[in-house]
């Protein structure tokens, strides 16, 4: 279970990115974090991991306080959360079996990391991994040799080898193709529901939310205005997040979907 | 109802519209004053060569000495001074060899140290102390130091090549570093890696082949700054060629000559050869 209690960002730069956000996760909830560009959305997901800083405000997962940890604590508790970014964020020189591999790096050591000599049990759930996400003939390809789509399915082979308890997923189908995109996101919600696994997916595409996800919640300049479940994402609430807009061809288009 | 506003914009008189545009200029905006200054710096170019002192005779006798050395060049001789110029040879190579090793192997800590987003502040300042000192010396200078400190002799020339080689190496790495593509090695701090994985994974694939094709790159100016050194005693090829033109040896000197540019050639092919294979 996550909890986000009164965490508030602002930048070196004055720029207030997050204004007193409240929320919990219970585990197996799968949220959609939706609003627009700028809302603060990367950043909400970020403090989660503390790769930014929150200004003001507690996280905790489970029972360890994330906010406030020393960096070694920080190592432990950020192997306990598995992040998939945009634009996938593999290490592009290195092969598909080592990007999945260093899921691992907050458990080895540094020399077992070195000479890539994981446990074999280590080595045997990256290979189940590639398999369940459909790579498992890549494992020795270089990671800037795969597409799009097939390099976002090793991102996420790679969290789920940190046995996470919670992931936070940064757009995963922003630089895909529709049909990729739905793709990714049936898996994302397939392997969160065969884990009870709770998980933050910050979207843009609304319909994508709406189909996929079983609560949303609505970010505008850096507060929740909106937070419940697909269905209540009316035009009005739309209005609130994104401005004025006409919103009814959104509605057809998903209820065509 | 867009589409038509857009037709009368573009339908509006076009003529209406300036038809010149010129560059506003960079750096003086004063059209007086930026001639009086290029006129200032042409006429301070023009006393100065006034007192440059030429001596003619000396001129008509390094020209003829010149003609000698060239025909020297164009008549290499390989065979009297073979023993010297081996022993340089192996000497230069050595010395080349041993110093980009020592130096590229010192310059990796270095570089990582100096590269603002990876290394903590205070490491940063002492790594980019150090880069400075090693670049601020130029390699005859180090030369001429650790010749005075340690004798004549090959020692002294490795010394200086290691030094150089560490300001040189590390200031190119630690730039790589720092333009490095940051999501990469942000997602592997996501995953709870330790500082030192965080180097492995996610810096070091992304800097290799560039240091690879430096490190190459310092092997072969080493080897050639190796044959400047040995001329004020830091031994190697240097030393040989400066006895044999000391000695008005320009056809041993043209060999040794040919012998630095065929080395410099072999070094320059195998390099691009290395280097895509690094890729
Ligand atoms: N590293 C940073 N330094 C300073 N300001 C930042 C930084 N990152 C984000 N911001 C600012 O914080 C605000 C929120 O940015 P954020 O990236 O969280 O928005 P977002 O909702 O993810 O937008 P998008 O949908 O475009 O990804 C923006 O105003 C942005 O300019
Ligand atoms: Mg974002």
């Amino acid at each position: 279970m996550l909890s986000v209690s009164n965490v508030s960002k602002t930048y070196a730069a004055g720029d207030k990115a997050l204004d007193d956000v409240s929320f919990t996760i219970p585990s197996g909830q799968v949220v959609g974090l939706i609003g627009p560009s700028g809302a603060g959305k990367s950043t909400l997901i970020r403090c989660v991991n503390r790769l930014v800083e929150p200004s003001s405000g507690t996280i905790t997962l489970g029972d360890t306080p994330i906010t406030g940890l020393s960096a070694g604590e920080l190592r432990a508790v950020r192997r306990r959360i598995g992040m998939i970014f945009q634009e996938y964020a593999l290490v592009e020189r290195l092969t598909v079996m080592e990007n999945v591999l260093s899921g691992r790096l907050g458990y080895v050591s540094f020399w077992r990391s070195l000479l890539r000599r994981y446990p074999s049990t280590d080595v045997q759930k990256a290979y189940a991994l590639l398999d369940r996400v459909g790579l498992i003939d890549h494992a020795s390809k270089r990671a800037d040799a795969l597409s799009g789509g097939q390099r976002q399915r090793v991102g996420i082979a790679r969290a789920l080898e940190q046995d996470p308890e919670l992931l936070l997923i940064d757009e995963p189908t922003a630089s895909l193709d529709p049909k990729t995109s739905r793709q990714i996101m049936r898996l994302l919600i397939e392997i969160c529901n065969e884990r009870q696994l709770p998980a933050i997916i910050n979207i843009h595409d609304v319909v994508l939310a709406r189909q996929f996800t079983e609560r949303i919640i609505g970010l505008q300049a850096g507060r929740i205005v909106f937070d419940g479940p697909p269905s209540e994402l009316n035009e009005t609430v739309l209005t609130k997040i994104y401005g004025e807009e006409d919103w009814t061809t959104l509605d057809n288009e998903s209820e065509a979907a | 109802m867009h589409a038509s506003s857009k037709t009368t914009n573009t339908h509006a008189d076009i003529s209406a519209y300036p038809s010149h545009w010129k560059r506003p200029p960079v750096f003086i905006q004063r059209a007086w004053l930026r001639w009086a200054i290029g006129l200032a710096a042409l006429l301070w170019f023009v006393l100065a060569l006034g007192t440059i002192e030429v001596n003619w005779t000396r001129v008509a006798e390094g020209l003829e000495r010149g003609w000698r050395f060239i025909k020297g060049f164009l008549t290499p001789d390989f065979t009297t001074r073979w023993s010297d110029i081996s022993k340089g040879l192996i000497e230069s190579l050595t010395m080349t060899l041993t110093s980009t090793v020592v130096g590229v192997l010192l310059s990796v800590p270095v570089g990582i140290g100096a590269a603002r987003n990876v290394a903590p502040k205070a490491v940063y300042y002492v790594c980019r102390s150090i880069i400075a000192v090693s670049r601020s010396l130029q390699e005859i200078i180090i030369a001429i130091l650790f010749v005075t400190m340690f004798g004549f002799g090959p020692f002294a020339g490795f010394l200086t090549l290691s030094f150089a080689t560490i300001g040189f190496m590390a200031k190119l790495l630690a730039e790589d570093i720092e333009d490095i593509d940051e999501k990469q090695s942000e997602a592997i701090r996501a995953t709870g890696a330790s500082w030192l994985q965080l180097i492995n994974y996610g810096v070091q694939p992304q800097v290799m082949p560039r240091l690879i094709g430096l490190s190459l790159y310092r092997l072969d100016i080493n080897f050639r700054e190796s044959a400047v050194i040995g001329i004020v005693g830091a031994g190697g090829i240097g030393a040989t060629l400066n006895t044999a033109i000391d000695r008005y040896e320009f056809d041993s000197a043209g060999a040794i000559l040919i012998i630095i540019i065929a080395v410099v050639m072999v070094a320059e092919y195998s390099s691009g050869y290395v280097r895509r294979w690094a890729q």
